[in-house]
């Protein structure tokens, strides 16, 4: 298991190393030269220069790279800034925003809660709807509420995200006035309370559930409806046990073990940002920092926020690989 | 008539002419191919042929557009801002809000779904327009993909070895990207990139062609994976080692005698990625990094129509559904032909 663990981390490193190296290749090599993109209107030969200097944009790319990596290994940060002009920029360095000069990891910092709540609440929202709704139609199979969730899931893996978000905008807060505008204040649960709280992530939850949901209570139905039918469960019930205890233990366990799998990677990847729903409830997450830095051809922002998502999928695989041999007995890691 | 025939269906009640000469050519060989057998039970599926049905209509909009446009008489692009006898169509007081309609809409007997706040474009046109793009967009991008998965897949598959290796090892990765935020993010890259290699300035010609690469270039490794799988097992079938024993080379036996027995998994593939990527490109659209101004494409409609929402919902409807209804026709009709190939697969 120890080896395991380490044989997958070092993999893992790999794996991050190509995908930033892929990443500030593709991003730092654009023809826009990202020194006119800094300097802006009043740009002449001089200023280029300067800026250029300033962010190193005259070494060859190789060399931008290492310097880039620097910063996220070394436990020092790396120097950024021109001669005269240096200062530290601590670990980890993900440099400085050309937009305002913040540092792109204290803008990662500041959004990360409001993603990481939207995430774990759609998280356990989807979970808790989608393993029950398959369950009853597996174990109701061919009867009404059967095709009732069938149809349902079938309603909510095609439901485009964007839609169904403003359909529940619309209905809840301008028609039905349920609940108010989404105000970015009430996104901090510590500050401003529970129900305000609530009142906030509620409808973002629904809408980044929905289509989780819906692939969940597939998964689960079809999964559910294999493990009934193994030897096993009918020597379950014929040695007597209780149908609660045979369909819970016996049949649930062995069912859910896929779920687990898909659920680390879908909450592992929904930790970079859910950049649609973050939009849609305008959530001050790392979904709407990635997008905004886009659209403002941010560069060290938009490589720091991928470069941070894809450090949770390549973590979440790890997570998932190990408890997978945890749960099943049949699974050994080698 | 054949046992085997009798038992799936009796073939003359009622079939088209195709069909008959189809199953009379069954009937000569005595026996039905997997994929005659597919197709009688598509076929047999109600929910199959009404998706079939709207998919298609989906598609006649698209391929007719500037005709349907004439129709109605007033091209995407045109602001109404007056109505034929020069009253106002928007309430220039209230910040542009379409004069009367539907909820304040703008419908009326000549924009039929309404129009827009402040321009007055009209909603109908834009839609049918927008419907062009999305589906262009959607298909390019789902060709790229399934090519490239499929030819990734099978040389994986195929030789095995390092090829293999390398090959599975840049499908990991591909899958570890976080997919919408590295589309959303390379979407003005490659723009920008194209311009140049290119010397095309930055339409939407451009853009369409940008956003299908994007798409496909990170949508075939789920793909690859699933043909790498099975080309493994084909690999080892007597056919394959019959063939490679006459001494037929690995292009013949990968493109002539693996590549058809992948098709039924190539098509249900192809038909689920279809809807993803319409998803897709909606979403990009949305998030303003796809199609722009004045080019209509459903995202963009929708991102602008937010801006309304209070005042003017049905804007944001229409859009709304037109995605919604597409996208599951194309899942519904996915999950047909998937069940129709593999019988034992139920609708899971």
């Amino acid at each position: 298991m120890g080896r395991y663990l380490i044989r997958r981390l070092i993999q893992a490193v790999f794996v991050l190393v190509v995908i930033s190296a892929i990443t500030f290749f593709l991003f730092w090599a654009t023809p826009a030269n990202p020194a006119l993109l800094i300097c802006g209107k009043n740009c002449n030969a001089e200023t280029v220069a300067q800026v250029n200097a300033t962010y190193g944009f005259d070494k060859p790319l190789v060399v931008q790279y290492g310097q880039y990596m620097q910063g996220l290994v070394s436990p020092g940060g790396r120097t950024i800034g021109s001669e005269g002009n240096e200062r530290n920029c601590p670990w980890p360095c993900f440099g400085e925003s050309y937009q305002n000069g913040i540092p792109v990891w204290n803008s990662i910092k500041d959004a990360f809660p409001a993603t990481l709540w939207l995430a774990l609440g759609a998280a356990v929202l989807w979970l808790v709807a989608g393993v029950m709704l398959g369950l009853i139609a597996a174990l109701r199979k061919g009867k009404f509420i059967d095709k009732l969730s069938v149809g349902l899931a079938l309603f909510g893996v095609s439901f485009p995200t964007i839609v169904f978000g403003y359909l529940l905008l619309y209905l809840f807060i301008v028609k039905l006035n349920w609940i108010p505008f989404p105000d970015t204040a009430n996104a901090a649960l510590f500050s401003v309370g529970p129900v305000k709280w609530l009142q906030f992530y509620i409808l973002p939850w629904i809408t980044l559930a929905l289509v989780f949901a819906a692939l969940y209570t597939r998964i689960t139905r079809a999964n559910m409806i294999d493990t009934m039918n193994e030897d096993y469960i009918r020597t379950a019930r014929a040695k007597g046990l209780d149908e609660r205890t045979v369909v819970f233990k016996h049949g649930l366990r062995s069912a859910l073990t896929p779920i687990v799998t898909i659920f680390g990677l879908d909450v592992g990847g929904l930790l970079g940002g859910a950049v649609i729903t973050e939009q849609i409830f305008s959530i001050t997450g790392l979904g709407k920092f990635s997008i905004d830095s886009v659209l403002s051809n941010d560069l060290p922002a938009i490589m720091g926020v991928v470069l941070f998502a894809a450090i949770f999928v390549v973590l979440a695989n790890i997570v998932v690989d190990v408890l997978y041999a945890v749960i099943d007995p049949r699974v050994r890691l080698a | 008539m054949t046992l085997g025939v009798s038992e799936t269906q009796s073939p003359d009640e009622g079939l088209p002419t195709d069909a008959l000469v189809e199953t009379a050519e069954a009937k000569e060989i005595e026996g039905r191919s997997p994929g005659e057998i597919a197709w009688a039970r598509l076929r047999k599926d109600k929910v199959a042929i009404i998706s079939a049905i709207v998919i298609l209509l989906i598609i006649a909009v698209a391929l007719f557009a500037p005709l349907i446009v004439k129709l109605n008489g007033f091209p995407p692009d045109q602001f109404n801002k007056v109505d034929a006898n020069g009253n106002p169509l928007l309430n220039t007081r209230d910040g542009g809000i379409p004069i009367g309609g539907l909820w304040g809409s703008g419908t009326s007997s000549e924009h039929w779904l309404g129009i827009e706040p402040q321009n007055g474009r009209d909603i109908f046109s834009r839609l049918v327009y927008g419907t062009r793009v999305s589906l262009l967009v959607a298909l390019g991008g789902t060709v790229i993909a399934v090519v490239l998965g499929t030819v990734i897949g099978m040389v994986s598959g195929y030789f095995g070895g390092w090829v293999d290796t390398l090959l599975s090892r840049l499908m990991d990765i591909m899958l570890s990207f976080p997919s919408l935020l590295f589309v959303m993010a390379l979407t003005p890259v490659v723009a920008s990139r194209a311009q140049d290699l290119f010397g095309m300035p930055d339409n939407n010609t451009l853009r369409m062609g940008v956003l299908m690469f994007v798409l496909g270039f990170f949508g075939w490794a789920y793909l690859a994976r699933i043909v790498r799988g099975q080309t493994l097992s084909l690999r080892e079938r007597e056919f394959v080692e019959a063939a490679r024993s006459l001494g037929a080379g690995p292009n013949y036996v990968l493109f002539r005698q693996i590549l058809p027995n992948m098709l039924p998994t190539l098509l249900v593939y192809t038909t689920l990625l279809l809807p993803t990527n319409i998803t897709a490109e909606a979403a990009l659209s949305f998030l303003g990094v796809g199609i722009k101004e004045p080019t209509s494409s459903w995202g963009r409609m929708i991102s602008d129509a937010s801006a309304w929402i209070e005042s003017n919902p049905l804007y944001l409807f229409f859009p709304g559904m037109a995605l919604f209804i597409t996208v599951l026709a194309f899942n519904l009709l996915g999950d047909s032909v998937r069940d129709a190939l593999d019988p034992r697969a139920g609708r899971s």
